[in-house]
């Protein structure tokens, strides 16, 4: 089989999840992106690794090895990434990342939550403040 | 190898590559379908199909471990666990409107360029590499197994201690924190006899009270304001 086949579905994968990332509004949308784009990098670590093992006498098989690391890591990654967005949402209400916009800077007329009202105004008096350093 | 690959053209293709190609169709339209739909819990669905036509090219590439592995975490416990996140968090089942955000024409140009360069240069670079799929399989349980526990021993231990701090991680962060305010549907079903049982034995005994909100002590905590 030659090398091309599934080193160009893995990049077309890992492109996909990338748009997924970027264009999805729901946390869990998103994390599903991400398990795409893992899943790209491991169809690439398979492929070297099944590639090399053949043409190098003692291979230690590090593809495979790496291959099975990331797995276990994503699916830590997908408990604490959905514990997280459960947080967030038993909090807020919501599990949208566009709403998700405390630490934004740049946005003025941002309508704030009646719970922390007062948010806005050590907001602004911290961008005076950083204005102030700048000048 | 360079000798050998001068021999395989892509016009002649074998039937290995015709199945890795049209499984590979199959996983890259899952995955476009995840990433585009409208429906959350049709996208976890659809992602379904993309990890396990993933799990048939790895059988392909002869990696039957790693395959097997896939079908265990990924499908058997990644999508449950992505399913449960969609439910819990209140998910519309049918069709949501602003499943996708407003930049998501910037999002695919960003992707169609990454795309397109990441397949020029991986086509440029490995256009005449050749994996040589017969003999012995390169990806069998014992060849994965035997280096995985002659050359990765240490790495496979540390990653029972990461696994270990997700879970207690995950556990941390999603119990409910327990700070003065009680909630107000926690513990509402325990509260009357505990309150029942308080107000008893400080009428009875006003000196054996504290020997009482000993076992009382912290389900009242969470049940009376």
């Amino acid at each position: 089989m030659h090398l091309a086949y599934p080193v160009v579905l893995s990049a077309l994968l890992f492109c996909t999840g990338l748009y997924g990332v970027l264009a999805r509004r729901n946390a869990i949308l998103v994390l599903m992106s991400v398990e795409l784009m893992l899943n790209a990098v491991n169809l690439n670590l398979v492929a070297f690794d099944v590639w090399l093992s053949k043409a190098v006498e003692e291979a230690l098989h590090s593809g495979q090895a790496l291959t099975l690391f990331t797995i276990a890591i994503a699916a830590a990654e997908i408990g604490i990434g959905l514990a997280i967005v459960l947080a967030v949402h038993r909090n807020r209400g919501t599990a949208d990342i566009d709403k998700l916009r405390d630490t934004a800077e740049g946005l003025e007329g941002h309508p704030a939550d009646g719970s922390d009202s007062d948010a806005p105004t050590a907001e602004q008096a911290d961008r005076t403040g950083k204005a102030e350093a700048t000048a | 190898m360079s000798l050998a690959a001068e021999t395989h053209g892509f016009l002649s293709p074998t039937g290995v590559e015709i199945a890795f190609l049209l499984v590979g169709l199959v996983t890259f339209g899952a995955a476009l379908v995840t990433v585009t739909t409208k429906q959350l819990v049709h996208a976890a669905l659809w992602l379904v199909v993309a990890l396990g036509g993933l799990a048939v090219e790895y059988l392909l590439l002869t990696a039957e471990f790693i395959a097997w592995v896939q079908v265990l975490i990924y499908v058997g416990s990644v999508v449950v666990l992505l399913l449960f996140g969609l439910m819990l968090t209140k998910a519309p089942i049918g069709r949501s409107p602003d499943a996708d955000s407003g930049n998501r024409w910037a999002a695919l140009g960003v992707a169609v360029a990454a795309a397109a360069a990441l397949v020029w240069v991986v086509v440029d670079a490995f256009r005449a590499t050749w994996i040589d799929l017969d003999g012995p399989a390169a990806g069998s349980t014992d060849a994965t197994g035997a280096s995985l526990f002659q050359n990765w021993v240490l790495p496979f231990e540390a990653l029972s201690v990461l696994l270990l701090a997700a879970l207690v991680g995950a556990i941390v962060l999603s119990r409910k924190a327990k700070t003065g305010v009680s909630q107000p549907t926690a513990g509402k079903a325990d509260t009357g006899p505990v309150t029942a049982g308080r107000t008893q034995a400080s009428q009875a005994t006003p000196g054996k009270t504290s020997a009482s909100q000993g076992t009382a002590g912290k389900a009242d905590r969470e049940g009376t304001p």
